[in-house]
């Protein structure tokens, strides 16, 4: 048992490495100089650290503009799926309704749909409300239930409250508002802040949407922000590893803050993030 | 009626207005975000739509090309299978590996954890960046590894050859969070039907065979559909790595939804396109349903 125990460690230990090594080589790389990057054979690690290249990064193109755009996306964006996730879960979890069970298995269904065949028609419409180059196509839509899978997050939480609470306060007279307000809300909190993190690692990442939608620099998000790096400094190395790990660090620093809360997400649902 | 009972229907009432009133952003926005785009982009697909030009009705005429004249859809078709089949394989075995080692009750089991979990928030932009110096042919990472332990280097995404496996191996990497779902469902394997198999005199490969390994078939097959459903829809790093090259070896399927529709105005072609994907994905997933009963093992509990 012991040694079976000592070879899972060494096992892990290295798939670890290997898990770590590509952060390594990126923060290696953002901080050498230009001809370091290509010398040959490759260096380990720079001759000395180069800092300098993550204030370039801000230099070169307008970082803090689209960082600042990002975070117009991202707030509203969170507000409207906590918001509205917790709504439907709460109906879905705890109201009867006619047709409810239907309605939420159609929903849920459409975590199968491929977001390709609405893509068009939901470009079409945007466009047609002159709206395309705005950040409205990338808001507007999460004020309406958050998406499938939080939908059923909050479900699932609001389900495992015990019947008899609500159940009490209607017969106390409390409206079903005061009831989502004052006594579900503040026990399914733990739900909310999970569907929060998802939902700022889901904009944080979101290359297609801006992609399709915006196609202005002054509205870029971080994601083509980056792209467009790359595209002007095709073998700079340094910088675009940089303008990475500007990327990167937040999601990291996010994820510590909120990793009880991660771990408990991805268990429960069972779901990548 | 007596009072209680008039009450009780008023309640229930008023229950059922709640409950469309707390469920209609959901409502609504399957209706706004899905059924209906959903049935617009039908009707697109039976139309030569080109953006500034009015829509003329053609039938099926779109999906006639697509089966017979369009040779970067046969293409397209392949190469994201080949995609999509592999990283879902080799994804699903790296992760069952890690997370059998880690059920082992290992130290430091949080730092692993963290470790394995921290890749797959790497935004997609960052990581297909990083992916493309890794792979780099001269000064990249693998290449320098594979010189220093005297193996021949590879050309890697500039190679039609090895494309599609180094995007394997770049979406490996992102492991971690089915390795954590897969240990969470090994946690839950009930204690005493590995004792049961112990007494009866059955060794650690029993035990595994016929005890684990049905126990999580449910969490693999739901990361199995999921990733597939995911993987057939993969497009950032082809467009940030590859540009759907070498050869158009990467040009995954919405790629090339992509560029029909946002780079050719071809807005009818790519609405066809995108149903010949829905029906595809929509039978593959019957397909896996279907075959799961003979596979998956659903215990008494939930």
């Amino acid at each position: 048992m012991r040694i079976r125990k000592t070879a899972s460690f060494a096992v892990l230990l290295v798939c670890a490495a290997l898990a770590a090594v590509p952060f390594l080589w990126l923060i290696r790389s953002s901080l050498m100089r230009t001809d370091e990057l290509f010398i040959f054979p490759p260096r380990i690690w720079p001759e000395e650290l180069l800092w300098q290249n993550y204030a370039d990064v801000f230099d070169i193109i307008p970082f803090a503009r689209y960082l600042f755009n990002t975070l117009l996306i991202l707030i509203p964006v969170m507000i409207g799926v906590v918001l509205t996730s917790s709504m439907c879960g709460y109906a879905f979890a705890r109201l009867r309704f006619r047709f409810r069970n239907a309605w939420f298995a159609v929903i849920l269904s459409t975590m199968m749909l491929p977001s390709a065949v609405t893509l068009i028609p939901t470009f079409i419409m945007w466009s047609e409300l002159r709206a395309v180059n705005t950040f409205w196509p990338l808001i507007l839509p999460a004020w309406f239930g958050g998406g499938a899978f939080n939908i059923f997050l909050m479900r699932q939480f609001f389900m495992n409250i015990p019947r008899d609470l609500d159940e009490s306060a209607v017969i106390d007279g409390a409206s079903f508002l005061q009831i989502y307000i004052r006594i579900m809300l503040p026990l399914v909190k733990p739900a909310l802040t999970v569907v929060a993190f998802f939902t700022f690692m889901n904009v944080w990442n979101d290359f297609f949407g801006p992609l399709i939608f915006l196609n202005e620099d002054s509205k870029f998000t971080l994601a083509l922000g980056l792209l467009q790096l790359k595209g002007m400094y095709a073998t700079d190395w340094n910088l675009l590893m940089a303008g990475s790990a500007i990327m990167v660090l937040p999601a990291i620093a996010m994820f510590f803050i909120g990793q009880k809360y991660f771990i408990e997400g991805i268990s429960l649902t069972g779901i990548k993030g | 009626m007596s009072k209680p009972a008039s009450r009780k229907i008023a309640l229930k009432k008023k229950e059922e207005i709640a409950g469309y009133l707390f469920a209609l952003p959901a409502i609504l926005g399957l209706l706004i975000w899905t059924i209906g785009p959903m049935v617009a982009s039908l009707g697109i697909s039976l139309t030569d739509w080109q953006i500034l030009s009015a829509a003329k009705w053609v039938g099926f005429d779109n999906y006639r090309t697509v089966f017979t004249e369009d040779l970067f859809f046969k293409k397209s078709l392949l190469v994201t299978f080949y995609f999509a089949i592999g990283s879902v394989v080799f994804t699903m075995l790296a992760s069952i590996v890690v997370a059998l080692f880690m059920n082992y009750g290992v130290r430091g089991q949080a730092a692993f954890r963290t470790i394995f979990y921290l890749p797959t928030i790497v935004p997609i932009v960052a990581s297909s960046m990083l992916w493309v110096w890794l792979f780099n042919p001269d000064f990249g990472l693998l290449n320098t590894v594979l010189k220093s332990v005297g193996l021949p280097t590879l050309m890697w995404i500039y190679d039609e050859a090895t494309v599609i496996p180094s995007l394997i191996l770049m979406s490996m990497w992102g492991c971690g969070s089915a390795a954590l779902i897969i240990l969470a469902g090994l946690q839950d394997v009930p204690k005493h039907l590995l004792e049961a198999v112990e007494i009866d005199g059955g060794n650690g490969w029993h035990k595994f065979r016929y005890v684990t390994i049905p126990m999580i078939t449910p969490v693999i097959f739901f990361n199995l559909v999921m990733g597939l459903i995911g993987s057939l829809q993969a497009f950032a790093q082809a467009y940030v790595m590859t540009g759907g090259g070498p050869n158009n070896g990467t040009l995954f399927y919405v790629y090339l939804i992509y560029r029909e529709a946002f780079q050719y105005n071809h807005f009818g072609y790519a609405s066809a396109l995108s149903w010949i994907l829905f029906a595809l994905i929509a039978l593959l997933t019957a397909g896996v349903f279907k075959s799961s009963k003979a596979w998956v093992h659903y215990g008494g509990g939930k």
